[in-house]
């Protein structure tokens, strides 16, 4: 409970473990709000149905609320109508001059806060991917108070969990992005780590995976857990395994 | 969203481009053409004819567009290809077969082009209308052709709005040249231009546009010229596909015997994973293509075989340092050669 993870990948896709972490708090019965900036709502469907979750059922029975990104800024750039006031678009920094996301910040607020999520076992924020909101005008600072107000409200008042994923790299050239990355690894209590080999691509190992378990942040003195696997993702699932020991070669 | 980055001259992302639209028109799929460098009309005289016989191939790409649109649900499908479709895959049967063949040297004869219907939008002809969009404080340009976009594909009927449309189709988009100066965009002169976001938010309105309908669009970039590297990060992260041509014209490769069959490499950043956890990667990734008087062809690089042993150093090393550029075992066989040599 209470837990701000965070999901990190370079040179490599790391959207399997979004996938992941929606199907298991949807399954263990948590009330979800994932903001999905990247793709649409099919995409994250038709892979969920082959992790053996509806999301479509979800969402109507309210435990989901999907913040579709796409289709936002689409209602919002071509809408016609006026905004109803009491309802601003969540992605409203776009074609503001405000570039705070208060009005997203507010969106997740009013989603897992609303009634009847008592019943369900604790809130969860789920951002795919952090790294887009950059790219569409937002500064860095905004984005890391909009981290923090999430923080404070789903972690703190409503005991919840909050789980982020971004793209870096070491090399990267985008210091905007790796200020922000950087700042949330510091306050992290879970850091997965996805990562494309660094001796080049393989057939039968796809990454390799970090499990940072940031034990330093609760115990001074003490050092974080670092785990290291290698993974292969498959149709329907991810196995992982110790480092060289991918059943291609044993 | 298919991202391509341009070789330095652009004579080989055109021809890209050029096969991307031809390949609409002879599936019968519509088009939409954009470009701020040249008319879409001389774009359009100037694709290359298919080569199989017009009719049969018509009738073949009817019949494909059908099959595929009914697989369709909502959403458009990204057509990441890896490796080039209209010129590969030369499998005869029918509904199977995937892409054609172009003949280079001639030019598509023009029934064949206005048997579809097709959209223009050349940025210097645009009237600066008033567009009823909020403007995000993106460039003009980008604005008015995200809105001429979406004009197109909302009266065509391509996001099912029209729900007495029976025959579903697909829109295929290019556009040429996004992010250089003609565009209105100066990214790709300073390193510091004034607006960083225009571009990655037009990308993402594009974004939007496309998963909403059943459209496919590659777009071209003279990614050589951008300054700002962190753009282009951000530009990769937004597409689907992402393929640079690397041309070895003007460059140090040209005379490499390394490369002397080939023209350029191709190189796949990154492949769509759409609607899965995996996606479909292939054996090898490095590319090499390859211009014939007709042919475009792109193909795995082969090293050609290794000299003998009479062979002066100078050139086994430069084969060696080269070599090491490749990815994968070939680069291990030639060092290890090379420490062999006493």
């Amino acid at each position: 409970q209470g837990k701000f993870t965070l999901l990190r990948d370079t040179r490599t896709d790391g959207s399997f473990l979004v996938h992941h972490f929606l199907s298991f708090y949807l399954r263990a019965g948590c009330k979800v709000c994932f903001v999905a900036l990247l793709q649409s709502f099919s995409h994250y469907n038709i892979v969920a149905q082959k992790l053996g979750v509806n999301l479509t059922a979800a969402k109507e029975q309210g435990q989901l609320v999907f913040l579709e990104g796409l289709k936002s800024c689409l209602d919002l750039v071509f809408g016609e109508e006026e905004e109803q006031p009491g309802q601003p678009s969540p992605l409203r920094f776009l074609s503001e001059s405000t570039s705070d996301l208060r009005a997203l910040f507010d969106f997740v607020r009013a989603s897992l806060s609303a009634p009847g999520s008592a019943a369900c076992k604790g809130p969860v924020l789920l951002v795919d991917d952090l790294s887009v909101l950059l790219s569409l005008g937002a500064t860095p600072v905004a984005v890391l108070d909009f981290i923090h107000y999430c923080r404070v409200c789903v972690c703190s008042q409503l005991q919840g969990n909050i789980v982020v994923l971004v793209h870096s790299s070491e090399d990267s050239e985008d210091e905007e992005n790796e200020l922000v990355v950087n700042s949330l690894c510091h306050h992290s209590d879970l850091i997965l780590w996805a990562e494309g080999l660094a001796t080049g691509f393989c057939k039968d190992v796809h990454g390799q995976i970090k499990i940072i378990q940031r034990v330093s942040l609760q115990q001074a003195g003490e050092q974080d857990l670092i785990q290291i696997y290698q993974y292969k993702i498959q149709d329907r699932n991810v196995t992982f395994f110790a480092r060289g020991l991918s059943a291609a070669v044993l | 969203l298919v991202f391509t980055e341009e070789d330095k001259y652009g004579l080989y992302s055109n021809l890209l481009f050029k096969y991307f639209l031809a390949e609409g028109i002879v599936c019968g799929h519509d088009l939409f053409v954009a470009s701020a460098k040249e008319h879409p009309d001389n774009i359009l005289k100037e694709l290359p004819a298919p080569l199989l016989d017009d009719t049969c191939g018509k009738e073949l790409g009817d019949e494909a567009a059908a099959v595929k649109s009914e697989d369709f649900q909502d959403s458009m499908k990204i057509a990441w290809r890896y490796q080039n479709l209209p010129k590969m895959e030369a499998s005869p049967t029918s509904y199977t077969k995937f892409g054609h063949y172009y003949d280079l040297s001639k030019k598509m004869s023009p029934e064949l082009i206005q048997s579809i219907k097709w959209h223009s939008f050349y940025l210097h002809e645009e009237l600066s209308s008033q567009p009823n969009m909020k403007t995000c404080n993106m460039n003009g340009a980008y604005t008015r052709l995200l809105q001429s976009l979406q004009r197109t594909i909302s009266q065509g009927g391509f996001d099912g709005s029209d729900p007495q449309k029976k025959q579903k189709n697909v829109l295929r988009i290019g556009i040429q040249g996004l992010g250089s100066l003609l565009w209105g965009d100066d990214i790709c002169c300073s390193d510091t231009p004034e607006d960083v976001h225009s571009l990655t938010k037009f990308l993402y309105v594009l974004r939007g546009l496309l998963r909403k309908s059943l459209s496919a669009c590659i777009i071209t970039v003279p990614a050589h010229l951008i300054q700002n590297k962190a753009i282009m990060e951000r530009v990769t992260n937004l597409s689907d596909m992402v393929v640079g041509l690397e041309s070895f014209i003007g460059s140090e490769r040209e005379t490499n015997p390394l490369y002397k069959d080939y023209h350029g490499l191709v190189h796949v950043h990154q492949i769509p994973r759409l609607n899965s956890l995996i996606c479909d990667v292939s054996d090898t990734k490095d590319l090499a293509f390859r211009l014939k008087r007709k042919l475009f062809t792109i193909e795995r690089l082969h090293l050609p075989p290794d000299l003998s042993d009479t062979v002066s150093r100078a050139s086994k090393q430069d084969l060696a340092g080269s070599a090491k550029l490749l990815s994968s075992g070939c680069g291990a066989m030639a060092i290890g050669k090379k420490h062999l040599d006493f």
